[in-house]
């Protein structure tokens, strides 16, 4: 198979790789670049764990070939955090335990600050159907949900 | 083992060139959320895969005279940011918003959807009830088809070899109209429907003026079910001619029992969302908006 | 919820970042799949479409020609075993079953059953390999079902499983492979004087761990024997224990270093691909990484079983139970070894009863050998005991509270399995439950209440732990448990409390197999307690060493030194008036007065007390269409002490959640040829977080008397009650008893249909 070399922004960084069509994303991001933070739960697009943004819209990267990624803005959870600085909702993970094994927090990070983009007030309803797609076995959620509205308002309280 | 290729076609006729040499073995590449999950099974397999979000026509939504065009590719997410179709075509957009995670939401399309010719796709019934037709483009050039002709069967199209689904066109939408889809899933997110029901009203006060029924998960093609329909056409949605359409509708069921229902329950959800469903249709249009949970 | 921490102590109760928190939330921390090492290979299991058939050969020679594939292996690559059973996390496994179960010898008996494996140079290459390896074999008839499997005529495993605990023995081999039983006092007069009887019988499917990483695993062979072994496991020295036997390997030559886990409840205390990937390792000179996809997590790896569970209770009109039988059969899968024992055992040891028989039997049939999930066996039987509790607690118009209250178990209970209970906390729970503020919160219209209880041992077991301290003073805690829910904070944490220094000082690490001593498994809701505790007697080991130390500088007797926030100190005026030494200081003279100063202790822990939980579920049930609404859940438990309750609170929520999973909506779907028809996230459904409100918690401090900071374990406990709390609130809702989990929408809606004549005629 011909290899095809795509050209791509990831975590603001001009990246270039080779890969075969009918690669993911995600294989690519994880046994290509070295960037395995993103995480394969099913490959099927049902557990959220490989979640990254293309272009600001929240994806499974399992369900994105790589050459798809030529000329668009990727980011991944390795692009969250700020040089050390963590983002708040990195931060307030930790500080509320809102992770145990920690395989999901990646996948989530990603979404939850996808969602928090797009909508900086939302309730809790919304915070769990928007998060519906990553699965987390180990908490039950609920920390993970009080972290995201937490943050959530610090940062609309940060923003006035 | 074919050698897989991956294109990005500049335009229509690009994408029609790249199928039509893929002598059978091209395959349209939207969202990719089925189609990369059936790679990866082996269920299907490439030959050319030909991605299509760079030609315009089909990642937009425009609108001419009042009637809605959606790209057959564009991003479910992108339809329920829309707001003037969401407005006039709150189940269509509802249906298609239902589709997967909002991960999936980033990516699938409700053309995708349509072409991948299951059963129980959410976008088809409230297509169908919505009246959409389908705007195809192959080799011998343009042809339109109600989106309830357009799959033959469980994963089969009616797609002849070289065409392609460029977009969905919408009716004008009439005043007093309203459209709402309903799904039966065991969880609250992330599953097939087990049952899909769009519902498609027009009124004039409190009398249906008009109707259309989707039908979906319940047979090998979503159903159009006009016996439904005109139980509701001409009635005041009352118990009656609720009952009635109901009792159509799961009278209009061929299910099967699979690992998400057993005919005997398919069959008598059928019934209970064509209900439901209207009764969402109804308060739509009188301007009663129920808090669902997107 | 408290967050003031705990009165009695510095430390413990607190809730600081938990030391690998930095890495785990920017993709850092690396995991199973996370490890590469140049040159590897990739390995890929093939594997047998049918769930029972003879492997009449195998042809791989195909499959070794194609280029870029480097070896191949199949049974005749691992020595045969002998019958030996050892234990492995909680349950028992015998090896000539392991060696069969990673790799099939004479039959495939499992849809997914390995058997050949090939390493190839990379994964396309090694998937196209599988392709042409030929393997005849002669498909039998298969059974799925373990009542099916019980059956006289039933296909035979294997055929010369002879029922143990039958006397006499049976003459046939069958599928059954054992049968217990556990007596207390004399049921048949308890029945005799009975007022009421409840009478019911129950099912439960197979269900999932559901971790969502799958396994992993990263083997290097070099040519003189040694072996290094990257694993996601809950119990990388029990990875080490098993590849040593069923390789002929010692166990110093293997290297286990136990990635970070991406969950495991009880499913990664086995081995799959750890004895695969260092033979083909060994064969090819090269390491060879090997993962598993979703689905063949789901064919191939260890599920819950499932069981049909039939229960009596005899009580009189007041409530006071006064005989109690139970029968549990229960899945083994293909080999013996499901978890009947424990399921017997919990079954009523919450209650504290006169009379009780418990017979239990392990049935093998052509499914995936199961694995420990949470507290195994214990849901399964809880799920039949608690709803019948219910249903008494109705006949008697007692609340479901009150009932067990009535007949709960205390110190000096003895339970059916002749275990006498020490200082326990089950009343307690129950109280805390009933006094909780949504038990005092009237139902919401529409919605109904559910309650149900739950029992575990927790284990003890052995672990090593070691500390020792650096020049500037900050100190190292090493142990060797698998940090799977954040037990490495708590570590630190006892080992801050232990010391008299800031947590910020205390760095934990987990060491691989060879960087110290043996340590049980990461499960048994053990860690914090027995590893706490070697961790904690290590400390203290140090802080001897410590006294020694200032005793010299001081010239006095290290009998006249003490130890107090963190210094050395004179234990009085007269000793000597000398300013206290710091950890800092003592730290910086240790190569002047005696050398490096470290601490380690190693021991095998007994004394793990039990842990009781009590769940209320306040549910709304679409009587049309049969879905459930979780509206309020709260799971009360007593915990011991919380050593990070924020973790401790974790623990009770990811459990309960588990738990209303396996009741509403997880099963094994297996079809007419017996293989699983939903063997991924989409079909095999787990809770989604739309799916449920907040758990709410309630930790119930009751400190186990054998620990020296009170710990009990937590982990297993909050899986059990939920099954029957859903349970028992759909029953309340709808008038409908359910008893076959799971009580997905088509299932309750039928039950619904049916009982509507009746309860219209009512």
């Amino acid at each position: 198979m011909a290899k095809i070399h795509v050209s791509t922004t990831i975590n603001g960084a001009a990246t270039e790789y080779l890969c075969d069509p009918n690669q993911t994303l995600l294989e690519v991001l994880r046994d290509t670049l070295g960037l395995t933070g993103s995480k394969e739960g099913c490959g099927s697009g049902d557990c959220g764990a490989c979640s990254v943004t293309i272009n600001g819209r929240l994806v499974c990267s399992c369900l994105v070939l790589a050459p798809e990624a030529q000329g668009a803005k990727i980011e991944t959870i390795e692009g969250m955090a700020d040089g050390e600085k963590l983002h708040p909702l990195q931060k307030k993970f930790v500080e509320m335990a809102a992770l145990q094994c920690g395989i999901c927090t990646p996948g989530f990070l990603v979404a939850s600050k996808a969602l928090l983009a797009k909508n900086p007030n939302p309730t809790e309803t919304q915070v769990r159907y928007w998060l519906a797609g990553n699965l987390c076995r180990c908490t039950g959620y609920d920390k993970i949900i009080t972290a995201v509205m937490d943050v959530a308002a610090e940062m609309r309280g940060a923003a006035k | 083992m074919t050698e897989i290729q991956y294109r990005v076609a500049k335009n229509i006729k690009d994408a029609c060139a790249a199928m039509a040499a893929a002598k059978g073995k091209g395959y349209v590449l939207a969202g990719g959320t089925d189609l990369l999950v059936q790679m990866k099974s082996g269920v299907r397999e490439p030959g050319t895969i030909v991605d299509v979000k760079k030609i315009p026509e089909m990642v937009s939504i425009t609108e001419k005279n009042g009637a809605f065009i959606v790209g057959a590719a564009t991003p479910a997410a992108v339809i329920g940011e829309h707001k003037k179709l969401k407005k006039a075509w709150p189940g269509v957009v509802e249906a298609i918003n239902l589709i997967g995670s909002t991960q999936v939401q980033g990516r699938a399309s409700a053309g995708g959807n349509l072409c991948n010719a299951s059963p129980a796709a959410d976008s088809v019934p409230a297509l169908v009830a919505a009246g959409v037709t389908a705007n195809i483009v192959g080799p011998k050039g343009k042809r339109s088809v109600p989106v309830e002709k357009f799959n033959a069967g469980p994963g089969k199209t009616t797609l002849k070899p070289g065409e392609i689904l460029v977009s969905l066109s919408f009716p004008k939408r009439a005043k007093n109209a309203s459209d709402a889809y309903l799904r039966l899933i065991p969880r609250t997110e992330m599953d097939i429907a087990v049952v899909g029901v769009g519902v498609n009203l027009a009124m004039k006060g409190d009398t249906v003026t008009d109707a259309r029924v989707g039908l979906g998960a319940v047979a090998p093609t979503v159903l159009l079910v006009d016996k439904a329909a005109k139980a509701l056409i001409g009635s005041k949605l009352d118990d009656k001619a609720l009952e009635a359409a109901a009792q159509a509708c799961s009278d209009a069921c061929k299910p099967i029992d699979d690992k998400r229902g057993t005919i005997k329950y398919r069959t008598k959800i059928a019934g209970v969302l064509l209900k439901r469903a209207a009764m969402i249709a109804r308060d739509r249009i009188n301007g009663i908006e129920h808090p669902g949970h997107r | 919820m408290s967050t003031q921490g705990n009165p009695k102590y510095k430390w413990i109760g607190t809730r600081p970042d938990r030391p690998d928190g930095a890495d785990k939330v920017t993709g850092r921390a690396r995991f199973g799949a996370d490890f590469n090492l140049p040159g590897q290979l990739i390995g890929k299991v093939l594997r047998s479409p049918h769930p029972h058939a003879v492997i009449k050969s195998i042809d791989t020679s195909k499959a070794e020609a194609l280029p870029g594939v480097k070896a191949v292996v199949t049974a005749k690559d691992f020595p045969e075993q002998a019958n030996l059973i050892v234990p492995t996390g909680e349950m028992q496994v015998n090896l000539r079953d392991i060696t069969r179960n990673i790799m099939a010898r004479e039959k495939a008996l499992y849809e997914g059953h390995p058997v050949a494996a090939v390493a190839a140079v990379s994964e396309a290459i090694a998937k196209q390999a599988l392709g042409l390896i030929k393997v005849d074999y002669k498909v039998l008839p298969h059974v799925i079902d373990v009542a099916e499997a019980m059956k006289p005529n039933a296909p035979v495993l294997h055929d010369t499983m002879i029922t143990e605990g039958v006397n006499p023995p049976p003459k046939k081999a069958s599928n059954i492979a054992k049968r217990i039983e556990f007596n207390k006092g004399d049921t048949k007069a308890g029945f005799a004087e009975a007022e009421v009887v409840i009478e019911k019988d129950f099912t439960t499917q197979a269900v999932h761990q559901g971790y969502i990483e799958p396994h992993a695993a990263l083997a290097s062979a070099s040519e003189d024997g040694q072996v290094q072994v990257w694993s996601t496991t809950q119990g990388h020295f029990q990875v080490r224990g098993f590849c040593a036997k069923l390789l002929n390997l010692e166990t110093s030559q293997i290297r286990v270093t136990a990635t970070e886990i991406g969950g495991g409840f009880g499913g990664k205390t086995v081995v799959y691909l750890e004895p695969l990937a260092i033979r083909l390792s060994q064969k090819t000179g090269k390491p060879v990484k090997m993962t598993m996809t979703r689905e063949e997590v789901f064919r191939a790896s260890g599920p819950a079983p499932g069981g049909n569970i039939k229960v009596k209770i005899g009580a009189k009109k007041d409530g006071r139970i006064v005989a109690a039988e139970c029968t549990v059969e229960m899945q083994a899968g293909a080999f013996p070894g499901s978890p009947v024992g424990p399921a017997c055992m919990c079954s009523y040891a919450c209650y504290d009863i006169d009379n009780i028989h418990i017979v239990g039997f392990d049935v093998v049939s052509n499914r995936p050998k199961v694995a420990a999930y949470r507290a195994p066996g214990a849901p399964i039987s809880a799920w039949a005991v608690e709803s019948a509790l219910d249903m008494l607690a109705q006949k008697l118009k007692i609340d479901p509270i009150d009932l067990r209250l009535k007949n709960a178990a205390k110190r000096g209970t003895k339970t059916a399995y002749g275990v006498t209970f020490n200082t326990i906390g089950m009343v307690e729970t129950l109280e805390a439950a009933r006094n909780s503020e949504h038990y005092r919160t009237p139902v919401k219209p529409g919605y109904a209440r559910g309650v149900a209880a739950g029992f575990w041992f927790n284990v003890g077991a052995d672990s090593s732990a070691a500390a020792h301290v650096g020049e500037d003073g900050s100190v190292t805690v090493i142990s060797g448990n698998p940090d799977i829910g954040g037990s490495r904070a708590s570590l630190a944490l006892m080992a801050a409390e232990e010391l008299g220094v800031d947590y910020e000082k205390v760095r934990p690490v987990i060491a691989d197999t060879a960087s110290i001593g043996f340590n049980f498994v990461t499960g048994g809701s053990r860690v914090t307690f027995a590893t706490g505790l070697a961790v904690v007697n290590s400390v203290r080991d140090m802080i001897r060493e410590l006294k020694v130390r200032a005793a010299k500088i001081w010239n006095v007797d290290p009998e006249a030194v003490i130890w107090e926030n963190g210094m050395a100190k004179p234990a009085g005026s007269n000793v000597g008036d000398f300013e206290p030494l710091t950890l800092a200081q003592l730290a910086a003279q240790a190569g002047k007065t005696g050398g490096p100063i470290n601490g380690h202790a190693q021991l095998n822990v007994t004394g793990a007390g039990p842990g009781f939980g009590v769940h209320v579920c306040d549910l709304k049930v679409d009587n049309d269409t049969g879905c459930v609404t979780v509206g309020r859940y709260t799971a009360a438990q007593d915990v011991g002490t919380a050593i990070h309750p924020s973790y401790v609170e974790g623990q009770l929520q990811g459990g309960a959640v588990q738990g209303i999973g396996w009741a509403l909506n997880e099963e094994y779907i297996y079809n007419a040829k017996g293989r699983l028809d939903n063997p991924g996230f989409l079909d095999y459904r787990m809770p989604v977080a739309s799916d449920l409100p907040m758990i709410e918690t309630i930790l119930v401090e009751v400190p186990n008397p054998t620990h020296p900071y009170g710990v009990r374990g937590v982990g297993e406990v909050p899986i059990i009650p939920p099954l029957a709390a859903v349970g028992n609130a759909i029953a309340r809702a709808t008038g409908v008893r359910m008893t076959d989990l799971p009580m997905s929408p088509p299932r309750l809606s039928e039950a619904l249909d049916a009982a509507a004549p009746r309860m219209a005629a009512d």
